[in-house]
């Protein structure tokens, strides 16, 4: 790769350009010198807030600082073209030479993508709406009530007097009760697109909010109450459905137990001796690693530079997501079945260290460490119930050779055999 | 005649007419409105015919009906199941817990005299 494209090198020559001190730039910027030197020596992989101010302070476009953003935007590319035929060659080119129709084109993808999810949502709340269930029950048997009575009127000859009058009214109770029923449908049908407002998934509401606080909480660190949690929920106006509260609720909670295994000040100090290097990490904090794997992901991105996560429970489903720019992560679904993740989950008790490479254009090689950890124990009724953790930390520099080809997920993958493969690719071609 | 059938249902005027029907057709017709003692119910009663609705308070149909297929002395008795939904889930369930037969509602009067009477000839 052309030395060119890294991002610390283009920061450094956009500084010397513009003739400011590196003291200067990283005192504008908000870091220490000595990290700002770290980033532009390529030692510290940056992305979002940082990357926004160094842009902002250097006068220039983030995205030509950031090839991992590049790299981004021609991947959604990549991903809109794909399935339509003619569509997809030269994504590179086309962002390059027209960056704002590349950014408009990917922006209507991910809208694209929201709405299907919307779609999606819809449909599952019709099939497994139990008012709606419930409503529709009660109305059906009223209906077969009022069907089979009304029959008897109209079919049974000479019918006695007092089982008339009692069919009457029976006719009469249930054609109230039905007129109540459908209004209530009615009713329900009419306010149902109201109550989810704009409808995403509860995990895409919570990634969201996450990402919007750096994945960091400076108030649920040291001495913090479990009531800051609800505090924390009450001013997340991202977060609007009641199910993306209950799901960050989960979060908050495990980062509060987190937060005070490992303290924020013990952590960083162990950090800031060992660097960023897990199984040194965890001897010296004296912690298990899927606890350190999660602290290292929710710390301060100016502190511990940047740090990917992904965990998944047991069938597999990603129920935590903090991609990096070398390595993604589907937004649904399952991930590529090859990451180390899944190793793990089949063998918890053997991590998993590997050197990753997500295949695609300016593929980069990225270290994952996996391990398996147990939510509830098992007991004769019941098995234990697995989590498995990934950690992602930037590697450039390291062989390529050793790295394990893997992808995203199999419908924007271009590996062109893999046994792994569980429906076709979109992409043509490969790389 | 005096061929009996019982029904498990919690519908009042649903109950109702079905006795009538049934009635007039020449059949005992014994009633039961709710899922937690229904065995027990076929067990004192063992009716000809069992008519039974997937929807009961305190138990589902289903389990009511894999309880009977489960006790020898009951595994016999022909069932008719009645569901408010025709999903082929629900059939599929009602066929594998043992229904004789299976009639989503809201079923004609003629449907379930017919049906009835097939399930005792057979």
């Amino acid at each position: 790769m052309a030395e060119s494209s890294i991002i610390g090198t283009r920061i450094r020559e956009r500084r010397i350009q513009q003739g400011i001190r590196q003291s200067e730039l990283a005192k504008q910027v908000g870091i220490s010198p000595s990290y700002l030197n770290l980033i532009e020596h390529n030692r510290r992989r940056i992305g979002g807030k940082i990357l926004n101010r160094l842009a902002e302070v250097l006068e220039v476009e983030p995205s030509l600082l950031s090839e991992g953003a590049e790299a981004e935007l021609i991947a959604t590319l990549n991903e809109a073209a794909a399935g339509r035929s003619g569509a997809g060659e030269r994504a590179e080119e086309f962002a390059g030479r027209f960056p704002g129709w590349a950014q408009l084109l990917a922006g209507l993808h991910h809208q694209n993508a929201t709405l299907e999810q919307s779609v999606r949502t819809l449909t599952d709340r019709l099939t497994h709406d139990p008012h709606l269930a419930a409503s529709l029950h009660d109305v059906i048997s009223t209906v077969t009530s009022i069907r089979s009575t009304a029959s008897i009127l109209v079919e049974t000859k000479e019918l006695e007097p007092e089982w008339q009058g009692r069919f009457h009214r029976n006719i009469n109770e249930d054609s109230t009760r039905l007129a109540e029923g459908a209004e209530a449908l009615v009713r329900y049908l009419e306010a149902a697109p109201d109550t989810g407002a704009e409808i995403k998934s509860p995990q895409d509401e919570l990634h969201a909010f996450l990402s919007e606080k750096g994945f960091h909480f400076p108030a649920l660190e040291g001495e913090a109450s479990d009531a800051m949690v609800e505090v924390v929920l009450q001013s997340a106006d991202s977060l609007q459905s009641e199910a993306a509260r209950q799901i960050a609720r989960d979060v908050l909670y495990q980062y509060r137990r987190d937060a005070e295994a490992l303290p924020l000040r013990d952590v960083l100090e162990a950090v800031g001796r060992h660097g960023v290097a897990p199984e040194r990490l965890s001897e010296a904090l004296k912690t298990d690693l899927a606890t350190l794997f999660r602290r290292l992901a929710m710390l301060p991105e100016a502190e511990v530079g940047l740090v990917g996560l992904a965990i998944c429970d047991g069938s597999g489903t990603l129920i935590f997501r903090k991609p990096l720019p070398e390595f993604s992560m589907p937004p649904v679904g399952s991930a590529c079945t090859l990451w180390p993740l899944y190793q793990v989950l089949a063998q918890p008790q053997t991590p998993v260290r590997a050197l990753v490479r997500q295949v695609g254009r300016d593929a980069q090689v990225a270290s994952a460490l996996a391990v398996s950890e147990e939510v509830r124990a098992a007991s004769f009724s019941q098995p234990a119930l697995m989590r498995a953790h990934m950690l992602i930390l930037p590697a450039a520099g390291a062989a390529q050779d050793d790295a394990r080809d893997v992808g995203v997920t199999c419908r924007i993958c271009p590996l062109a055999t893999c046994a792994a493969r569980r429906e076709p690719s979109i992409i043509e071609g490969g790389f | 005649m005096g061929r009996q059938v019982l029904l498990i249902e919690d519908e009042p005027n649903i109950i109702e007419a079905i006795r009538f029907i049934l009635s007039r057709d020449g059949w005992d017709v014994k009633t039961h409105s709710n899922g937690v003692d229904a065995v027990d119910a076929v067990r004192a009663r063992m009716p000809d015919v069992i008519i039974l609705d997937v929807m009961l308070p305190g138990k589902s149909g289903f389990d009511i009906l894999t309880e009977i297929r489960g006790d020898a002395a009951l595994a016999q008795m022909p069932v008719l199941m009645l569901t408010a939904r025709g999903q082929t889930k629900d059939r599929e369930m009602a066929e594998r817990a043992g229904a004789s037969h299976y009639m989503t509602k809201p079923f004609s009067n003629a449907e379930i005299l017919e049906t009835v009477r097939q399930l005792v000839v057979t």
